[in-house]
């Protein structure tokens, strides 16, 4: 909890929220500077879960590091796995064939379902209501059992292989997911009946660390933080990847910039993908769900770069190859980094109350800042 | 006008605050809406997906042969050196020498379940299996011997 209070010859008081601290969704140690109640400067400290995960894919093949990647956004694991596996498979030079690229899909969009649902009750518990995070967790849990039948485990599942996906889908998996489509749509305005109409919430949210189109673009915000700014920055709209250029979505924008509007950026996502989903579940090619590869992948000497859209934004992986099996550099660019810097810019002035409030709606995932 | 506002400030917190209780009560009055499940109590009845991955298992039939040549595939296939096999040299009865397996140790603690080894095995020796219970109170109970004693390789399996 607060673990020191220190005053500064000015009369500010610095006080530190973190490391340990449930609000900071992870180990984030935030080094406050207060002035009474009012803000003057946030200074994140970094490293407390840094597991030099870019250092340790140098040592791994091409098959090995993708696995790694599912512990830095562990809650979009599956896009993260994506994102390294279609890299390999451009300094490759495959094509995978078209019922993988639809079953990859598929699982990027229930994962970023899932992934928003746990933001949303978070959220909703940083502000001090409860039960809202079982009611996210209820749905949660379907997308999860979807994902043990077909991929073997419930968040870590290096399911996406450079050819495609490691298995084929589970025989139940389209029923299991329409059963989702179900369940999730007649839910749905719960959310909005619990949280997103509620008086309170509103006051919190409204008018709550703001942050203009300019400052999105120069903090480097990508995802629904930047498009609660009205940037327009969705990957899979500007850089289509797989199949996102076939399918018929619109990029979520929100002008207001608050807190309120990065609420209601995801918020829409969810039924967005919902939507998405709707459009693929039915068309699955048949087909393989792997392309034939060699059993020992070398990557041509060269660099590699490939960005994907996970759940928190404009996530990329850049390899660096020798040659050899092993990649020679490997740089992950994350997209909560970049959400964090903005944090500092974005609470200045405001109440230390609303702190949390504007820290929940960046949808921070430590592992993924430090890597 | 503050007046007004107030009032009309007032009216839509109530609303608000009656909308969500609104929810509260009805899965207050609705238990088969439930969906939580009693964990150490209904273990009898919990059934996992075939595809889970709990534990690397080896394969072995009714005659205690199992199907591992010994091709170390799958050590070279996993990121963490989770798995270690040792050969030894059988003699044939046509008196040549055959390699194979003497042990297949199983690292369980460096294990992260990334089924890159099931995947990379030529002969499906050996596969994922459903168990999550994997508590010890000794750590080196989790180093384990895969292949069972005196198993051999199945005939036939190359």
């Amino acid at each position: 909890m607060v673990e020191e209070i220190a005053s500064t010859a000015d009369g500010n008081i610095i006080l530190n929220l973190g490391p340990q601290h449930p609000a900071t969704h992870g180990v984030l140690h935030l080094v406050i500077t207060i002035n009474g109640e009012t803000i003057q400067k946030v200074e994140p400290h970094l490293g407390y879960i840094h597991r030099s995960i870019e250092k340790m894919c140098e040592s791994l093949t091409y098959r090995q590091f993708i696995y790694v990647t599912s512990r830095m956004d562990y809650l979009s694991s599956h896009i993260n796995n994506h994102a390294c596996a279609l890299c390999v498979e451009k300094g490759l030079q495959i094509e995978i064939p078209s019922r993988s690229q639809v079953i990859r899909v598929l699982m990027d969009e229930l994962t970023r379902i899932a992934s928003h649902e746990l933001w949303w009750g978070a959220m909703a518990m940083d502000l001090g209501a409860f039960t809202p995070f079982f009611h996210a967790f209820r749905e949660r849990e379907a997308i999860n059992d979807i994902m043990e039948e077909t991929c073997g485990a419930r968040l870590t599942m290096n399911y996406m292989v450079p050819g495609g996906v490691m298995q084929d889908i589970h025989p139940n998996f389209q029923r299991r997911v329409k059963e989702f489509i179900t369940l999730f749509k007649s839910k749905v305005s719960e959310y909005n009946e619990l949280v997103t109409g509620n008086i309170i919430f509103q006051n919190r949210m409204k008018g709550v660390g703001n942050l203009s189109a300019a400052d999105a673009i120069s903090f480097g915000c990508t995802g629904p933080t930047a498009r609660g700014s009205g940037v327009s920055c969705d990957i899979r709209k500007l850089y289509p990847y797989e199949i996102y250029e076939k399918l018929d979505f619109e990029e979520i924008l929100e002008s207001d910039g608050d807190s309120f509007a990065r609420y209601m950026v995801r918020v829409r996502e969810m039924s967005q993908s919902i939507s998405i989903i709707e459009q693929l579940i039915d068309n699955i090619p048949e087909g393989d769900f792997q392309a034939k590869t060699k059993a020992v992948l070398k990557l041509p000497k060269g660099e590699f770069y490939q960005r994907v859209e996970t759940a928190r934004g404009d996530f990329g992986v850049y390899i660096v190859s020798e040659g050899g099996t092993t990649p020679y550099r490997i740089k992950y660019r994350s997209p909560g980094f970049s959400n964090l810097s903005a944090l500092d810019h974005m609470a200045r002035g405001s109440k230390l109350g609303d702190l949390v409030a504007m820290m929940g709606t960046l949808d921070l995932v430590i592992p993924d800042i430090d890597r | 006008m503050f007046i007004l506002k107030y009032i009309k400030e007032v009216y839509n917190g109530l609303k608000s605050l009656v909308v969500g209780l609104r929810r509260t009560l009805y899965y207050f009055s609705h238990h088969k809406e439930i969906i939580t499940q009693q964990y150490p109590d209904n273990r009898d009845t919990l059934v996992f997906p075939d595809r889970f991955k709990g534990e690397v298992v080896m394969l072995h039939d009714d005659n205690n042969e199992h199907a591992c040549t010994g091709c170390t595939a799958c050590e070279l296939a996993c990121p963490n050196a989770t798995i270690k096999i040792i050969t030894k040299f059988d003699i044939t009865p046509e008196g040549k020498k055959k390699k194979a397996i003497d042990k297949f140790v199983y690292h369980l603690e460096l294990c992260t379940m990334c089924n890159l080894c099931v995947v990379a095995c030529p002969t499906n020796a050996i596969k994922m299996a459903q168990t999550f219970e994997h508590s010890v109170f000794n750590r080196a109970e989790l180093t384990k011997v895969l292949n069972k004693p005196a198993s051999k390789i199945r005939e036939g399996v190359e």
